[in-house]
């Protein structure tokens, strides 16, 4: 992989037709408010979907009709339904260039200020700003070839619409075979009206020749608010994908209603990272994006592996359980994650880890972070069904509290029925302690560099799985999401 | 000028007043002692000067190369100069040793005006000066104090404040924990650091210590005061006739 980032982004710019992730010849229509089938059909209209696309949607529209909008997750502080679906417009044409700002100086200077603290390299800074792409990448040399590469290995990346034409047998086998349109409230709302996403395909035997990261990053810009993605990894394939950005994002939207799903063949690998920071809102908790995501892995064939690496630091209402079902024997699942809520933010995440095959091993790691008026909950499943042997979960769940106003939450719930299975459950509570920071001081670091220093100790684990350049993105980001929390 | 300069001195944690009064003065190349039974106050003395804010000064001034102490943070008493090994050194899950303390080195270096060290000058100056209190250097590719033992937690202090190369140094009770051979290796540490321009205040309960680290003065604090000063027979003198006479002694007046 090159980790030249300017190569990547020749590649992007010279790739129009993917640019925004849409149909090329893609009518510029917005719908009116409003959720009937008449607005399903026109979406797939406007897409050009086939047939069994469209009753795709239809059939998870008729029974997301029958279903409640679930209130069970644990938001102490700030109720936030129930929403009004027919208020959200369904369908947004994506912006034209001459919407967006021509250049750099037309971008809001707080937002590049903050770029340069996260650290985001100066090439990516106008497009994840939105300026119109032409003037970002006119200067820019067209050299590499960046979906050459993954073309010449066989991979198949692409937008999820273009899937759809494209590989319409492939999206048809393993579209909802692991989150089912029917699955819960959210995710039948998302298989009615999803508007595009991703679509990867990794063939037998085919390690993924690069990280699909930098990539997606500025691809992301205009994915919407109700996005799919699909990621299959054949026999012996292995991918690792990260979705999301440290640079903060704004949306109109407030609802975003995602689903992700993950099928990993026999002796497959994936690596599935996420970096959230969505608007959160204010300090008082107005606005902020409501993030609640069905994310579901199935390690189909033995031996088989998915991981699940999150860093959510925004959003208003995080809401979500990457979970792993563990079919294959010998497969394994991994879970890693950082939650952190500050303000008024609130968080109900964690995993659900279902082991079906014998030999069968989960590992997760869950960092809570809570400051100002955070709330942080985890809630997480291991299951052990009756045939699954020799099974072994470890479980570390740990919380640290900034500050008298925040909370920490745990739920976790174990349901064994294979008594040869071995589950370990560890959690810990912790202030961030006035004794450390004063430790830190006295070796002549700011408190906020000792703040900074013992949360990125303590999430440690989980970033070290991230893909490198992350990792240190991830670790400013942590420091600017805390920043003015102590005080 | 003075290096530290303590006057009247008043301290109190939770509404209680622990120090009722110290007087110091430390010119810089001298060693002073403070010894005292449990509970008179030593740890919270190294602590106040060191700026934790548990501590409510109520009275007094410190001034610091005659600047005042107690105006700056805790943060910025270290990068002036206060170096203070801890008791109980804490430990930071997550944190390396190595990355924690570059970060320190430089925050110091940057406060005196010289460029950051990067990772090859901060091994070097680690090869230099882990030997001076043989310290395990894999150590610190451990988490900060992480399962160190009471003994490695010692020495890990004492070389942080060789790295750091502090002008006021405070030593809380380094010996405590530490077998005879491990003492040595402190004392040794500590003895390669002094300087015409370094001052130390040495912590501690017993007086073996400072047949290893010999001071110039010798302190003995009781209930909060400075109850009684000498030279450095007054350690042997106090190894003879315990705390208690001491206490008396200042219980009635005199
Ligand atoms: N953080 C604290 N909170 C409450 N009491 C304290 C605190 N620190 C010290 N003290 C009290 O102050 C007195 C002196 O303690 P300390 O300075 O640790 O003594 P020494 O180090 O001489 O043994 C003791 O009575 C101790 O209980
Ligand atoms: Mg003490």
């Amino acid at each position: 992989m090159s980790d030249d980032p300017n190569a990547l982004l020749d590649t992007w710019a010279e790739t129009s037709d993917y640019r925004w992730g849409f149909t090329t010849d893609i009518e510029s229509e917005t719908l009116p408010p409003g959720l009937d089938e008449d607005v399903i059909r026109k979406i797939s209209a406007i897409k050009r979907e086939p047939e069994w696309m469209l009753q795709f949607r239809l059939d998870a529209f008729a029974h997301w009709k029958t279903m409640p909008e679930p209130d069970w997750a644990h938001f102490p502080d700030r109720p936030w339904g129930p929403l009004d679906y027919q208020a959200i417009s369904y369908y947004s044409a994506p912006k034209t260039d001459a919407d967006r700002p021509k250049s750099l100086d037309e971008v809001d200077p707080k937002l590049l200020e903050t770029y340069e603290k996260l650290g985001i390299p100066l090439e990516e800074r106008a497009a994840l700003a939105g300026v119109a792409v032409d003037a970002v990448f006119d200067s820019v040399s067209v050299a590499t070839t960046f979906r050459d590469t993954l073309k010449e290995a066989g991979v198949i990346f692409c937008s999820f619409s273009e899937a759809v034409q494209e590989y319409p047998e492939l999206v048809q086998k393993y579209l909802g075979s692991v989150v089912p349109s029917k699955d819960n409230f959210f995710a039948a709302l998302n298989a009615a009206v999803f508007t595009d996403g991703s679509f990867v395909f990794v063939p037998k035997g085919v390690a993924c020749p690069m990280e699909l990261s930098t990539y997606f990053r500025i691809n992301a810009m205009n994915t919407g608010q109700f996005e799919r993605t699909l990621i299959v990894c054949d026999e012996g394939a292995s991918v690792s994908y990260l979705e999301g950005c440290t640079a903060p994002q704004r949306d109109e939207n407030q609802l975003h209603a995602a689903v992700v799903e993950l099928i990993a063949e026999t002796d497959a690998t994936i690596k599935y990272s996420t970096i959230q920071n969505w608007y959160p809102g204010d300090e008082d908790g107005k606005g902020g994006i409501y993030n609640f995501v069905t994310k579901r892995g199935l390690c189909r064939g033995d031996r088989s592996h998915i991981s699940w690496t999150q860093v959510e630091t925004g959003s208003a209402i995080t809401w979500k359980y990457p979970s792993c079902v563990l079919k294959g024997d010998d497969s394994s699942g991994e879970f890693y994650s950082v939650a952190l809520t500050n303000m008024r933010q609130q968080a109900d995440t964690g995993t659900k880890m279902v082991h079906i095959g014998r030999n069968t091993t989960s590992n997760i790691v869950s960092k809570g972070i809570s400051a100002g008026h955070g709330q942080n909950t985890y809630r997480g499943l291991v299951k052990v069904r009756p045939g699954a042997t020799n099974v072994r979960n470890f479980t570390q769940c740990d919380s640290m509290l900034m500050g008298s106003e925040c909370g920490a939450h745990t739920f976790p719930v174990i349901e064994v029925e294979n008594d040869t299975a071995i589950v370990e459950h560890e959690a810990t509570t912790t202030r961030i302690g006035e004794d450390k920071i004063f430790y830190l001081n006295q070796r002549g670091l700011t408190t906020e560099e000792a703040v900074s220093m013992i949360v990125n100790g303590f999430c440690r684990e989980v970033l070290a799985e991230l893909p490198m350049e992350f990792a240190v993105e991830a670790r400013k980001l942590l420091e600017v999401s805390l920043e003015d929390s102590v005080g | 000028m003075s290096l530290l300069e303590i006057r009247n001195l008043h301290a109190t944690v939770e509404g209680v007043e622990i120090l009722k009064g110290i007087d110091l003065t430390i010119e810089a190349g001298s060693v002073h002692s403070i010894m005292g039974p449990n509970g008179s106050g030593k740890s919270t003395l190294a602590k106040v000067l060191a700026g934790d804010e548990v501590y409510e000064v109520t009275e007094g001034a410190v001034l610091l190369d005659g600047e005042d102490l107690l105006e700056m943070e805790a943060d910025e008493r270290a990068r002036s100069g206060i170096f203070m090994a801890f008791q109980y050194p804490v430990e930071i899950p997550g944190v390396s040793t190595k990355y924690f303390l570059r970060a320190a080195v430089n925050a110091v270096r940057s406060h005196r005006g010289l460029d950051p060290l990067d990772a090859v000058g901060f091994l070097k100056m680690v090869k230099e000066r882990a030997p001076m209190v043989d310290l395990d250097p894999t150590l610190l590719d451990r988490s900060v104090n992480e399962g160190f033992s009471g003994g490695e937690k010692k020495r890990a202090e004492v070389f942080q404040m060789a790295m750091l190369e502090p002008s006021m140094c405070v030593l809380d009770e380094t010996d405590s924990g530490l077998d005879i051979d491990a003492l040595k290796v402190v004392a040794d540490g500590v003895n390669a650091l002094r300087s015409p321009d370094r001052g130390f205040v040495v912590i501690t309960h017993y007086q073996r210590l400072l047949e290893y680290i010999v001071p110039d003065h010798v302190h003995v604090l009781v209930d909060g005061r400075i109850a009684r000063s000498g030279g450095k027979e007054l350690a042997f003198e106090l190894e003879e006739k315990g705390y208690s006479w001491i206490e008396q002694g200042s219980a009635c007046g005199c």
